[in-house]
């Protein structure tokens, strides 16, 4: 025999937020695997140059990186609109990458050594003159392995 | 007295805890994977020793030059990007054996055990030079497409032999076909054109 409800308010039961938590964990799970720490904050614009035939860097800790743009707004004003090569989190001069390279080299362990590989991070409307002189550096420091960064291009 | 129950843990701000390192890792860490064209610089040149010229045969030189107003210039003469990827592919193949495309030279690769005899033009270079004006784009441009070429004769050759396409293959049979297809890609020692802006 089914019971006759009564007429009145029906009291509808809270929502469980129980399961929140392992919603969030799982999303926090993935993105602390998808994605990767900032290296460093820009202090140069970088708009990458487009291509299609990329390989990816595969492992990150064999990988320096030279950045190469004309400085942000805020940095217009002390360090002109001229493009400058930033590495870490400093700009540079193009003497400044030999002793680098070098020191980030020694650095390493010494059976990886030889694997160092400089990405060149440069924006699109760079003149290669800065880029040329960086790769001349770069070939004094025997650093011959280089990247130079890009974006997949849209077909 | 009896047992003490024990009291439950509140877990409601697990969530907020959750989502506070959720926040951290969004704002701190970035999705981008680093893609990019590796290439490989040549060794620096002894300072004092006398350059010597390195004599190569003319019909194994590709040259291509950019300007500074970002035009391309393939073996004297001016093409577009787009259509220099075909050029060079038909630079490193030369299937007819023309005269004016670099020399087929006999080669024996060990492919999957057995040594093969093929003709390929182990002898070219592609020779890139750009001005210090050109733009960086254009540069990455040219090269993607020098990469592009190679890429596109090794996969046919790929396709023609086991019906895969290049990247499917083994490292073996990859490393064959880099042998019949060498990456040659040579960057001129800068030269300043025009002087000094």
């Amino acid at each position: 025999m089914a019971k006759i409800r009564k007429g009145g308010k029906k009291s509808v039961p809270a929502v469980s937020t129980a399961s929140l938590p392992d919603i969030i964990f799982m999303l926090l799970f993935f993105f602390m695997v998808s994605t990767s720490m900032k290296e460093v904050t820009y202090k140069v614009d970088i708009h990458n140059p487009e291509a299609t035939e990329l390989q990816s860097l595969e492992k990150k800790s064999l990988v320096r990186y030279i950045y190469v743009g004309v400085p942000k707004r805020e940095f217009v004003k002390r360090y002109g609109s001229e493009t400058r090569i930033q590495i870490d989190d400093a700009f540079a001069e193009i003497a400044e990458i030999r002793p680098y390279v070098e020191a980030e080299r020694s650095a390493m362990k010494e059976e990886e050594q030889g694997l160092l590989t400089i990405s060149i991070k440069a924006d699109r409307e760079t003149q290669m003159g800065i880029i040329t002189d960086i790769k001349q550096e770069l070939r004094k420091a025997q650093a011959l392995k280089i990247n130079y960064a890009a974006i997949q291009k849209m077909k | 007295m009896g047992k003490r129950s024990v009291q439950e843990i509140n877990a409601s701000s697990m969530a907020d805890i959750a989502f506070l390192l959720l926040i951290f890792f969004l704002v701190t860490t970035t999705m981008s994977v680093d893609k990019g064209l590796s290439r490989r610089l040549p060794p620096p040149m002894p300072e004092k020793k006398e350059q010597k010229d390195v004599e190569i045969n003319q019909r194994n030189i590709y040259v291509v030059l950019i300007n500074s107003r970002n035009q391309v210039l393939a073996q004297g003469k001016l093409v577009d990007v787009a259509q220099l990827r075909e050029d060079v592919k038909k630079f490193i193949r030369n299937e007819g054996n023309d005269p004016t495309l670099p020399e087929l030279l006999p080669l024996s690769v060990e492919i999957d055990g057995r040594t093969e005899q093929v003709m390929a033009t182990t002898n070219h270079l592609i020779s890139l030079q750009n001005d210090r004006g050109t733009e960086y784009q254009k540069y990455i441009e040219v090269q993607n497409e020098l990469v592009a070429a190679y890429n596109e004769v090794r996969d046919d050759f790929a396709r023609q032999k086991w019906g895969v396409s290049y990247s499917e293959l083994s490292d073996e049979r990859q490393s064959a076909i880099q042998k019949i297809f060498p990456q040659k890609i040579s960057e001129a020692e800068p030269k300043n054109y025009g002087g000094k802006k």
